[in-house]
């Protein structure tokens, strides 16, 4: 600004005296004419006057005489000041700034920056143009202002439900001088008693809150208190849950459960362990020396040799008692794992690390409970049979493949220990065997000749090994009893690849006894030829199930508690199956024999009376009809598209010929597979039903992004006949609720979250705390407009 | 042996099963076996489709009509702290003040000359504003006078133009009027303390945003809207439609949302702070749409129109929920919906004031727990089976008489035609 005026006034003064110059000269003309007026001959006297006239009726003239008189030149008493003509220059007035010593130096130094700059200003910007500047500032400003609401507004639109009107006054006492506000002393007698309160300095506004009140109510909102509170509640039941739990666990006499239990925590230690090498090396070291001196004290102390007493006694026993074999073991096992050297971590911490959690592993199938044959438990499946997720390519001596199985469990092992396992492995295989004939017996099962005389391949090697290593048969016979699935698995999968080759000559070396073992086997393998192709292609489709193959019963079989779980799998239905199927006959164990006989009796004679009321109509084979009906109906047809004679010659007797038959006979592709495939007593209509399609939605609604999403919505009840009391109610909540003869206010700064600072959590809550006082203040006001109203009056 | 053998006994505890006074609704204790209860996606089907028919046949909307006026209705306004209080101004300068629980008139002033063109309660609902024809803007009382008194203005102010429109600011004591300009006035002061012009000669209304109180909007006749601050000495924005907007409403829980009600038979909402596009376009009416009001949930509103229809819309959705009519209903002038989100009022030409149910099927009166339960109940059906064909024909079916009807079929065989140019 300052610049402006300063540059500004010398330019229009220069202007100014530019005009006056060319002006003087015409000015001083008209006046000699007048004053020479008399004096002077006609002829110039006249052209003097033209000139004059002329002069005069020039506009341009006028304006400027008219211009001159506000100019500078004029002064203030009518006298020509000196120096008119002359241009002032800044430096001029500037000179006296040199010599005043009262102006500081900053000044003059501006000064002289503005005396060498040379540009000339810009225009001001015209009215409009400002204007709309600031309109579009001011718009800004207040778009920005209400996009604080957005926060509020998607999270109203998110809700699930809306209360209404949205700000309800807290439940609860309220504090005295909410609720008298805008009482005021009348009476004389309230006049004197507050005089009286006056003097005394005694709180008069807040009258039942005492200081310390006041500080504890700024210390913690009521919400505040709340919120702590429940943090509290929940803490504290917390902590009696886990406590009652750890007195629960602590009363436990289970010796399987704490064995559980402390294989658990070596786990997690181990874990832990592991994670603290990568991220706490220090501690990871301390805890290895630890162990180091466990180790020590376990070589020096013979805790764990069985050489104490209770080991002597427990190794008389052993020889009857297979608890007191596998107790011995354990000790020395643990012996061994405790003496076993410890390898600082540097290259083959990660075999030893497996090697640990292997003699962890195994001992945990040890204690499954009950080591029945489980090739029909599907638990135990799904656990072993992960195991064989690599499926062999090569299948020609059974040792190899054992070999290559071995490879894929642990590929990680050394040859020797490798051989070793294979060993046990065949050792296991003999024992399960053995095992199994003794089931036989109870069983007595016809067995087949076939497979008499493939098996004993393997049980003739088994053999051999079985003579060098006899001791550890011994030893680890209950382990292997767990293990057996694995082999039994295995040994499936061989036998089918043995059978599909067919290449192996049969070895007829065997006595009687391991015969029926082996045949056994084979029994629960093979029935007929179809139910081994159909196990083979299982097999090949994933080698991940071969136990339940192995596991499904012969027909004659039906006598033993195993489910026929394969049933469903058979692809034609049998007739006769499906009529001889029995009634499930669900046996109550505790229920009355009495009753029980009286309910049979019923049953019996109900059985008999329908089967005479329904004699004559055979209702299965009928349905049977009718779903093979339904079968074909469903079948691409071949449509026929020759034309006889089109292309060659036609006539009686003449057929197209059969190429032209196989190019325009079309077959229409296969009709995707029947949902009741696999279902013997059921048919599944697929065909759209019209009476059914005027109830059904025909598009995808808008809010769903799938079929699936939609039918899962829809699928949910939300009744009471499926649902309880509270999730019924849950369920059914209206979206907006409001309350009869209540106004909604529409929403007020009040509403607006909190602006948040980055700062700790403290000063937060003393910021909450500072917005609730001031919202109860502005409530009080707004309950009595009237008083604010006197307030702004006194004003 | 005895003590070894283990007996199982049925065993029922009298707590579970019996009520604890003759009150008590007798305890059912229930299995939710889901065996036992199958096909509940068909069932609740069922049931959905039955309380759609229900919704529908107890749809009765209209509850009463006020009559007294000797004018058309010009203007409505809702007692700002009472729910039972309804000004509204007539065509020929009277006001009525109507009871609405007796669905009586309680008062009668004759206000201004010709037309009361608004009419606006006061915050506090203590004293209310009308501006009229006569070029004045008058407070008055919202106590009648006592015994013997005549009715007259606690204030009255004499303008240069006619005022058109008047809203009172939510918390203070101003109040905007518009006309020629749109005017911020003091309640105290009988000059505007701001006036606002753009270059437009006259305002249909104006507007204080409830939420953001210093904001207001103005309809113009040169079809345009314009925002203002009430802080600011000029305007902040302009649109202009194709069309003169002839009302606008804030959303009274949304702070930037505005709808506008148009002379293009379309209702239009706005996000304040992108104004180029809206939101959303309101389509159904078939004639200039006069008036508009949000429920004060801001979940839906109300618009009245020159086709003598009443129309609910939801906010974000393109087209109406609810469409009222009678055979004596005439052009909708004004229209509001009451601040407990029950009721609709409006008013029409033929000098009747209607009040409507804002949920046509909606039982009035105190719901015991079972039957608010079972409303519930039946409202989540008809939402999670609104999708299915039958439910939704019976669902969305309305009566609308045959003219209208005709129009309506017109428009969207015109609309057709034009989007296939």
């Amino acid at each position: 600004m300052r610049r402006k005026g300063v540059k500004a006034v010398p330019a229009t003064m220069a202007g100014g005296g530019n005009n006056e110059e060319e002006l003087s000269p015409d000015d001083e003309h008209i006046i000699s004419a007048s004053e020479e007026e008399d004096g002077s001959d006609d002829e110039s006297k006249h052209a003097k006057l033209l000139e004059a006239i002329s002069s005069l009726g020039k506009r341009k003239r006028m304006k400027r005489t008219e211009r001159s008189e506000a100019s500078v030149q004029v002064s203030e008493f009518s006298v020509n000041a000196d120096g008119t003509g002359e241009k002032v220059n800044l430096s001029d007035l500037l000179g006296t700034m040199d010599k005043t010593p009262g102006a500081p130096n900053k000044t003059k130094q501006q000064l002289k920056n503005l005396q060498n700059r040379k540009e000339t200003l810009e225009l001001p910007l015209s009215k409009q143009q400002t204007e709309k500047i600031q309109r579009e500032v001011a718009y800004d400003k207040s778009s920005k202002e209400v996009s604080r609401w957005e926060t509020v507004i998607t999270q109203n639109q998110k809700a699930e439900q809306l209360v209404f009107p949205l700000r309800q006054d807290p439940t609860g006492p309220k504090r005295m001088e909410q609720v008298v506000a805008g009482w005021k002393a009348k009476t004389p007698l309230e006049k004197e008693i507050f005089s009286l309160l006056h003097s005394n300095n005694q709180p008069i506004h807040d009258p039942l809150l005492t200081p310390a009140e006041e500080a504890s109510i700024k210390a913690m909102s009521l919400e505040e208190a709340k919120i702590r509170q429940a943090e509290f509640r929940k803490a504290r039941v917390l902590q009696s849950y886990y406590e009652a739990k750890a007195r629960r666990e602590r009363k436990i006499k289970s010796k399987k459960y704490h064995k559980l239990q402390k294989k658990a925590k070596v786990k997690a230690f181990l874990k832990q362990f592991d994670e603290m090498m990568k991220t706490d090396p220090a501690g990871a070291l301390e805890e290895l020396k630890k162990m180091e001196l466990s180790r020590m004290q376990e070589r020096m102390s013979l805790k764990h040799q069985n050489s104490g007493k209770w080991a002597k006694s427990k190794a008389i026993m052993a020889k009857y008692d297979d608890a007191a074999r596998k107790a011995m073991q354990e000790q020395l096992e643990m012996n061994k794992q405790l003496t076993q050297k410890l390898v600082v971590p540097s290259d083959d911490d990660d075999d030893e690390e497996r090697n640990v959690e292997e003699a962890d592993a195994l001992p945990d199938f040890v204690n499954d409970p009950e080591p029945i044959l489980d090739s029909v438990n599907p638990w135990m499946r799904g656990k072993l049979t992960q195991e064989h997720s690599e499926p062999e390519v090569t299948a020609v001596a059974t040792e190899t493949a054992v070999e290559t199985k071995d490879e894929g469990q642990n590929g990680q092992r050394e040859d020797e220990e490798e051989e070793e396992n294979e060993e046990e492995k065949l050792l296991r295989e003999f024992e399960r065997k053995r095992k199994l004939r003794q089931d036989e017996d109870d069983d007595l099962v016809p067995v087949p000749q076939e497979e008499k005389q493939v098996i004993p391949v393997d049980v003739a090697e088994a053999e051999e090994v079985a003579g060098e290593n006899v001791i550890q048969i011994s030893d680890d016979e209950d382990k292997e009893e767990e293990e057996e699935e694995v082999v039994v698995s295995e040994f499936n999968s061989l036998f089918n690849r043995l059978m599909k080759s067919s290449s192996v000559p049969p070895v007829p070396e065997q006595t009687g006894a391991e015969e029926a073992e082996l045949l056994d086997e084979g029994l629960v393998r093979v029935r007929t030829m179809d139910d081994l192709e159909a196990l083979q292609q299982d097999v090949v489709m994933d080698t991940t199930q071969p136990a339940p193959a192995s596991a499904t019963p012969a027909p004659s079989m039906e006598t033993t508690s195993e489910p026929p779980k394969k049933k469903k799998k058979k692809k034609g239905i049998d007739p006769n199956e499906v009529l001889t199927k029995e009634a499930k006959v669900i046996k109550m164990p505790l229920a009355p024999t009495v009753v029980e006989e009286e309910e049979e009796e019923v049953h019996a004679e109900q059985t008999a009376i329908i089967k005479e009321a329904f004699a004559g109509d055979d209702v299965i084979s009928d349905f049977l009809k009718d779903k093979r009906k339904q079968e074909k109906a469903g079948q691409a047809e071949v449509v026929d598209l020759t034309l006889p004679g089109w292309g060659e010659w036609g006539g009686v007797g003449l057929k197209p010929s059969k190429r032209k038959r196989r190019k325009f006979r079309l077959k229409a592709p296969a009709p995707p597979l029947r949902k009741d495939q696999n279902l013997p007593d059921v048919i599944i209509s697929e065909k759209r039903n019209s009476s059914v399609a005027n109830h059904q939605v025909s598009q995808l609604p808008f809010p769903f992004q799938n079929s699936t999403q939609f039918e899962s919505c829809v699928r949910f009840p939300v009744g009471q006949t499926w649902n309880t009391q509270t999730t019924f109610r849950k369920l059914t909540a209206p979206k907006v609720v409001t309350k009869m003869g209540a106004i909604i206010e529409p929403m007020s700064k009040e509403d607006l979250p909190p602006v948040k600072e980055s700062s700790g959590a403290g000063s937060g809550a003393t910021i909450v705390l500072g917005e609730k006082v001031e919202e109860e203040t502005k409530k009080a006001r707004r309950r009595n407009p009237l008083q604010k109203k006197k307030k702004k009056s006194r004003q | 042996m005895l003590s070894g053998m283990k007996v199982k006994v049925l065993c029922r505890n009298p707590d579970d099963y019996v009520r604890e006074t003759t009150r008590d609704i007798q305890r059912v204790p229930r299995n939710y076996d889901p065996t036992i209860h199958p096909f509940e996606v068909s069932r609740e089907y069922t049931r959905a489709l039955n309380a759609t028919k229900l919704e529908r046949i107890f749809a009765k909307p209209f509850v009463a009509s006020l009559d007294g006026h000797r004018d058309g209705i010009n203007c409505l306004a809702k007692h700002a702290k009472t729910l039972s209080v309804v000004l509204s101004g007539a065509c020929d300068g009277e006001v009525k003040i109507w009871n609405l629980s007796k669905r009586e008139c309680m008062r009668t002033i004759q206000a201004h000359e010709g037309f009361v063109r608004g009419i606006c309660s006061r915050f506090c609902g203590s004293s209310f504003f009308t501006v009229g024809d006569d070029k004045t803007v008058k407070q008055w009382n919202m106590e009648p006078p006592g015994r013997g008194l005549q009715e007259e203005p606690l204030n009255t102010i004499l303008g240069k133009a006619v005022y058109t429109g008047i809203d009172h600011h939510q918390t203070e004591g101003t109040f905007a009027t518009c006309g020629q300009t749109v005017d911020i006035w003091d309640e105290q002061r009988s000059s505007p303390i701001r006036s606002f012009s753009w270059g437009v000669d006259s305002f249909s209304c104006v507007r204080y945003n409830p939420v953001e109180t210093e904001l207001l909007a103005s309809c113009a006749s040169d079809r345009s809207i314009i925002l203002y601050d009430m802080r600011e000495s000029a305007p902040l924005k302009k649109i202009i439609m194709q069309l003169r907007s002839n009302t606008l409403c804030w959303n009274p829980m949304e702070a930037y949302n505005f709808t506008c009600s148009n002379e293009d038979y379309n209702l239009y909402t706005y996000d304040m702070r992108r104004l180029d596009v809206p939101v959303t376009v309101h389509m159904d009416h078939v004639s200039a749409v006069l008036d508009v009001d949000y429920s004060p949930t801001g979940k839906e509103f109300v618009s009245a129109s020159f086709d003598k229809t009443i129309r609910i819309f939801p906010k974000n959705s393109g087209h109406s929920r609810e469409v009222y009519h009678t055979k004596r209903m005439q052009h909708v002038i004004c229209v509001k919906w009451s601040a407990d989100n029950k009721y609709i009022l409006s008013g029409s030409d033929e000098m009747n004031i209607r009040l409507w149910k804002a949920n046509a099927s909606e039982k009035l009166g105190l719901l015991t727990p079972r039957e608010k339960a079972a409303l519930n109940y039946n409202q989540k059906l008809r939402d999670k089976f609104q999708h299915h064909p039958q439910v939704r024909r019976i669902a969305r079916h309305r009566h609308l008489p045959r003219d209208l009807f005709k129009q309506k079929r017109e428009l969207r065989e015109m609309k057709e035609a034009r989007r296939r140019k």
